[in-house]
This record gives structure tokens, sequence and C-alpha cells, in this order.
């Protein structure tokens, strides 16, 4: 019989008031138990909507049919068949607008909590199984695949192609991989030991990971070429951050998002031991709606920050950021000053930030995007007190890959173009990800190194072997 | 992890190193820089590319003991490793397509000044050099900029060696004497980049300033490196690490460079106290 209770099983977190003051993770994940029962309110319906609503179509009725008898290596196999990183995506996928959104449990009650069980499988085959796993047989073909990227998008494909075969190295700028993963997400979202054990677990598969280069500076794709690599994917991310070109965004205290993530997440200055540089803030506003904007008032928070505002210039509606991770923040303890915009960043005599000067807004008619435009209301001006503020209001492809590159045609907003297979304009070389769409989601990035690393194969195939 | 090759004591606080970096020195020219990671909990830090030999693998980097960072790298020698090193980063200088060039180094800076007249004066463009430093004791690299240039002049603050005062009063020496340089390039602290930058405006000479402000990944990330050129925010780690001196923001830079004062401080502080411990323990033994 399935389980008919409306409401997902209930998973236990850190107490907000306790979480807010360290950086270990908030979600403490289900119990063999509590899987087993949120397993049950699957319905094994026969259109199975959720595996559309999965951007690398993972077969979930199967792999929850397999928790629902307690076979949890057979429901991470399931899995694993579809997507390589699960223990991330359980994590940090949109669920709620991706398969859960078309679970038919969710019509009518909660939908089933497919990314709890993901994250359950892969945790518990990690514990309890991941040190046998054994890539032996998997027959080596000898073509080398360059790899541009050790973020999520580069690591799927680079673990395709070598579950196919092929002698990958994959090139990263900082000194560890990850991409965002490492230096963007932070610890208590997404705990690195994860991150570092999915990254092993690629090496024992035979990818290399050539950390502190930078492809177009010290390679470049030619140079790739000379060296013998068939093919080049080009994964780097949308990294470049964007900065509002309002007065005083250059005061000391003012961070774009990835400065004060990096301090923290991959940098560890909020560590006693490590020698990164970070100011405790007391006061902070972050501009922005979406998740970077929520890790960065949550990482705030963390440091100690007293009061830390999330600035948002629609309403809490059209936030972009995941609804669980918005709840999250305010239980926390993080105001949102939703319909309120920045026009202006204040600093003292020494040109550190002092307040932060505002105007309210009110939504008006639907732009583009589907949203309603904001209009500012006159005579609103208003100055909030705050010593920092951390910019989040998105990232743009960084160019400088490029440098070396005219064979490679970007878009007016410096995104790689690239067909249906992923292939750049330049033979052999193919992208995807936020570098060819600009700054989205974990799993789509993934979802297009799986496609290229299957262009890729074609490629190789079709005019080398 | 980067095998140091040598280093070498330039004064009582400022030293050489060469670390084997195949790839780096393969692609370096003057003007890069690199970053470096001395351990697993260490900073990230720019320093330039002082000197490469692409058929030894070597590039050269000079840094001076200011912070914890720096004293940990002088902690090492010959035969340690570096942990991350990466590079080369950064757009190289333009100086060429120029017929006099005055390069102007201060203090450390002139680490940076270097390469950029040894290119230019291996390509036979004629070259003068102002070397400044605050005292004799602190001067570095004045047999090495001798050899590559036509003229070279020293200056201390005090006195103590070469001409007494400041680069920009031996810069206003020479082009009061007819010196008509079509071009300067200087580095070293951002208030004698300025003090240069303004007399170069006077005098409507071309001035190329290198700028060295905080930054982590060196690849256009965090921002952190940001300043204002002619109204328009740019990227030094980039756009950089060279400007067209008349248009750069110096207050603004100098004010940004301010940020991590107190907690490079602090963190240097407890560095030399964990030291003092050792060696206090070492003689208490």
């Amino acid at each position: 019989m399935p389980n008919m209770n409306p409401k997902k099983t209930q998973v236990s977190e850190q107490e907000s008031n306790i979480r807010n003051k360290n950086f270990n993770e908030v979600i403490l994940g289900y119990t063999l138990e509590e899987a087993m029962n949120e397993a049950n309110r699957c319905l094994n319906c026969k259109s199975k909507p959720c595996v559309s609503g999965c951007p690398v179509n993972i077969n979930i009725p199967k792999f929850i049919g397999y928790i629902k008898e307690g076979n949890i290596e057979e429901a991470y196999k399931t899995i694993i068949s579809s997507n390589l990183l699960p223990s991330i995506c359980g994590r940090v996928c949109p669920q709620e607008t991706q398969c859960e959104a078309k679970c038919v449990r969710g019509i009518k009650s909660e939908p089933v909590a497919i990314g709890l069980l993901e994250r359950f499988v892969a945790d518990w085959y990690m514990e309890n199984k991941k040190d046998n796993d054994s890539y032996t047989d998997i027959e080596k073909n000898n073509y080398k695949v360059a790899i541009v990227g050790s973020g999520p998008s580069g690591l799927v494909c680079a673990g395709q192609l070598a579950k196919k075969g092929y002698d990958v190295t994959i090139f990263e700028a900082l000194h560890a991989p990850g991409g965002v993963l490492s230096y963007g997400i932070p610890e208590f979202r997404l705990p690195k030991y994860i991150v570092d054990s999915e990254i092993n677990n690629l090496r024992n598969s035979g990818v290399k990971i050539k950390t502190n280069v930078v492809i177009g500076k010290t390679l470049t794709i030619d140079d790739l070429f000379n060296k013998g690599y068939k093919a080049i994917y080009i994964g780097i991310g949308a990294g470049l951050p964007k900065f509002m070109g309002i007065r005083g965004e250059n005061l000391i205290g003012v961070y774009s998002s990835n400065e004060f993530l990096t301090r923290i997440n991959l940098m560890k200055a909020y560590k006693e031991n490590y020698d990164t540089p970070i100011i405790v803030p007391k006061n902070v506003a972050v501009i922005g709606g979406g998740n970077v904007a929520i890790d960065a008032s949550r990482c705030a928070k963390r440091l100690g920050a007293q009061n830390v505002y999330i600035i948002y210039r629609r309403s809490e509606n059209e936030m972009p950021a995941r609804i669980e991770e918005v709840r999250h923040a305010k239980e926390e303890g993080i105001k949102l000053k939703v319909l309120t915009n920045p026009i202006e960043i204040i600093g003292n005599e020494h040109g550190v930030v002092k307040g932060i000067k505002c105007v309210k807004m009110s939504l008006g008619e639907p732009d583009e995007t589907g949203r309603r435009r904001p209009i500012a209301e006159p005579n609103s001006e208003h100055i909030i007190d705050v010593d920092t503020v951390i910019i989040a209001i998105g990232n743009a492809p960084n160019k400088l890959i490029y440098e070396d590159l005219n064979t490679i045609e970007t878009d007016d907003k410096g995104c790689i173009i690239v067909d249906d297979n992923l292939k750049t304009t330049q033979n052999g070389v193919y992208a995807g990800g936020d570098i060819v769409t600009g700054a989205a989601t974990v799993i789509l990035a993934m979802s297009a190194g799986k496609k290229a690393a299957v262009s890729i194969d074609n490629y190789i195939k079709s005019v080398f072997a | 992890m980067y095998l140091i090759v040598s280093k070498n004591k330039l004064n009582s606080i400022t030293s050489k190193m060469v670390i084997r970096a195949p790839l780096i020195a393969n692609k370096a020219q003057p003007g890069q820089f690199i970053i470096l990671r001395v351990n697993e909990k260490g900073e990230r830090i720019p320093l330039t590319i002082s000197d490469f030999d692409k058929e030894s693998g070597t590039i050269s980097i000079v840094y001076q003991k200011v912070g914890k960072t720096t004293m940990l790298l002088d902690d090492l020698g010959d035969g340690d490793y570096i942990l991350d090193v990466v590079g080369p980063l950064g757009k190289p200088s333009k100086l060429f397509g120029h017929n006099k060039v005055l390069i102007i180094g201060g203090g450390t800076g002139c680490a940076i000044a270097y390469p950029q007249a040894k290119a230019l004066y291996n390509k036979g463009i004629y070259v003068d050099v102002i070397a400044g430093f605050r005292n004799k004791d602190m001067i570095i690299l004045e047999n090495e900029f001798s050899r590559i240039c036509n003229e070279f002049f020293l200056t201390t603050d005090d006195g103590s060696a070469g001409i007494k005062g400041f680069v920009t009063e031996a810069l206003e020496f020479q082009i009061k004497n007819g010196k008509n340089y079509d071009l300067v390039f200087s580095a070293g602290p951002l208030s004698m980049m300025k003090a240069v930058s303004i007399i170069t405006k006077n005098y409507k000479i071309k001035n190329i300033v290198s700028m060295n402000p905080i930054m982590i990944d060196g690849t256009g990330m965090c921002g952190g490196c940001r300043l204002t050129v002619d109204g328009e925010v740019k990227f030094a780690c980039v756009d950089g690490p060279d400007f067209d001196g008349h248009k750069v923001n110096f207050d603004q830079s100098i004010q940004r460079l301010s940020i991590f004062n107190q907690s490079e401080c602090k963190s240097r502080d407890e560095y030399c106290n964990l030291f003092r411990r050792d060696l206090d323990a070492k003689y208490e033994s």
C-alpha cells in the first residue's frame, strides 16, 4: 500500500538558531527508514512525468522502487546510469521546478521528495559501497580529450568520456577542482567532502586533473591540439561578476558575491587556522534575489554579522532563488527588503562603506521575462546603515579564454555559440554550461556536459577511428 | 608542486626566487604576473614575473617580506617546493613602438621594471632607468639594471647611495635636460606612480603604470582588483596590470589597498609571535 500522507516525510535539519552560527550542513538527510517511508509515497504512476522534468532524465520511479525494497545499491546504479554526481544534485538541484514540479502527488498534496531520496541513495552508497568501485573493466581507446574547467559541466563530460575509454584531462585555473561547487556553493549547503569524494571517484576512473592551468594563458586551445588532444570541451562557466554601475561600488567593504564567497568557501576564511583575510561584517546588505544572494547572506550571518539584509527590487514572488533557500535564510534571521533598489553606496572619509541609499519600488506590467517590471516610487529615498555590501546580481561570461582565439564565435553577450550538438564554430571544440547559456543551474551544466560527451564520442569515432 | 631552484637575498627584506614552472616560462612576457599559494592554508598572492627563461623552464619572482605569506615564502629555500603557482596572468606590456623610453622602478617595483627594460634594450631601443629606494640597504637589482639600459640613475630618499631624492626629481631633471622621452613606464608604490603621472602629464609624455592591487583568482572572477580608469571600472588582473597613468584614479586605488591592512598586520604579528615562540622554545631547551 502506498503511503498516502499528503506531506513529505520530514527531514531533520539543524535548528536555525544553532546553524546560523556554524558552517555545518543544514539539512541532515533521511535515515533508511524515513527514505523507505517517503519512497512509498510514490504511486509508480504510468505516465512518469517526473522523468521528463529531470534535465538528465533519471529513471526516478525505478530508483524509488528499489528504495521501497530497501535495495539501495540498485537504486544507486539506476541513478548513476543517468547522473554521475547524485550526491551533489540531490542537494543543489531546484527539484521544485523540475522533477517534483511534475509529480502527480503534487497536484493535490506535496510531491514526493525526489531530491531528498536521491541524496539519501548517494550518501548511503558513499558511506557503504564506494570503496568497492572498480574501473578495471573499461577498455581504453587512447584518444586524448581535454576538458577546460572543472565545474559541474566539465566533471560530467569528463566522467562520461572516461567511461567510454577516452584518455581525459581536465584543466582548472584555480588550485582546487570543482568550479562553482568549490568556490561558490557554501559548505552548509554542499559539504566539500561530498565534492571531493565525487572528484576522487572521477580520478579513480582515470580522469586526470591539472590545476593551476589557465587555458588562454598558460596553454592555448591550439597548444592542446598540438599536444595531441583530439577534441576539447569548454565548460568554464560564467565567472565575470556584474556590478550595478552605481556610485560607491569601489568603496572598501563592497564585494562581488564571487569574491565574498570565494574567500569563504574556497579560501576558508571562516576557519581560524587559514590565512585568508576577511573583515567580519556587522551590518550587511546583499543585493540580488538569486541563490547566490541567499548563499552570501547566510555566509555573512555565519561569520557573525548582526543584521543581514537581502535587497531585491521586485517582490518575494519574483525572487529567482529556491523557495527552500529563502525559507532557510529567513529562519536564520536574514531580513528581506524586497521592492527596494539601491541607488548609491555611501562611504565615510576613509572610503569605507557606511550605508546604502535605496528607493522603494512597485511592480508594473510584466517585462520580456514575464516578471512584473519594478518601477521606482517618487520621494522614497532612504538610507540603510551597513558596513558591507555584497553584489550578487549575476555573472557574465569570462572572456579570458578567447584572448588567443578568433575561430570560436560568441554572441553579443560573450556566450559561446554552439550548434545542436554543442559544437562551437571551431572543429573539434565543444562547449556547454553557463559559458553557452549564461548563468544557470548546476544540473543544466551537467546535462550539457553529458550531451557534449556523446557529441565528442561521435566526432572522434567518425574522424579518427 | 613547484621547485625552488634557487633563492638569493637581494637586501635584508627582499629576496629573489627562481622557480621551475616550464609552462609559465614558455608563455611569459614582460608585465605579466603569477599567483602563488605557499601551503594548503595559505593565501593566494600575486607577484610579478621579474625574469623568465624558456630554455631552463624557470621564472623568477622578487618579493619583500611584508605579510605572513611572504614570510612563509621566505622560510623556503633551494630545493623546497611551493604548493601552487599559476600564470602567466594579465596582459603583457605594450612598450614597443616608442623611440626613447624611461623606465622607473620604486622599491620592489624594480622587479616589475626590470623585465621591461631588458626586453626593450635587447631589441635595440633606447632605454634609461631610474631606480629609487628608501636608503642604500634597500637597493635591489642595481647590477642587473646597469647592464640593460643606456643610462642608469639610482636614487635614495636619504642620499645614502646614488642621487639624494625621489625618482620624480630625477625624472624632472632628465626632462629639463632635454631627454625627450616618448614613453615613461613606472612601477612601484601607488603614491610614487601617482607623482610620476602628474609630472608626465605636465610634460605631455605618455605614461604607462603597472598596478598591483589585491586579488584572489587573477582570472577576472572575484573583482577584488577593480580600479577606475578614465571613469570606467577595470579589473587589473585581466584588463591590466598596465594602464594609462594619466587616466588611473590613484586616490581610489590607494584607499582600496588599505582594505586588509589591519588583518594583514594581525596575521603577520601572529606569525611573528609563533616564530618567536619557536625560537624561545629552542633557546629554552
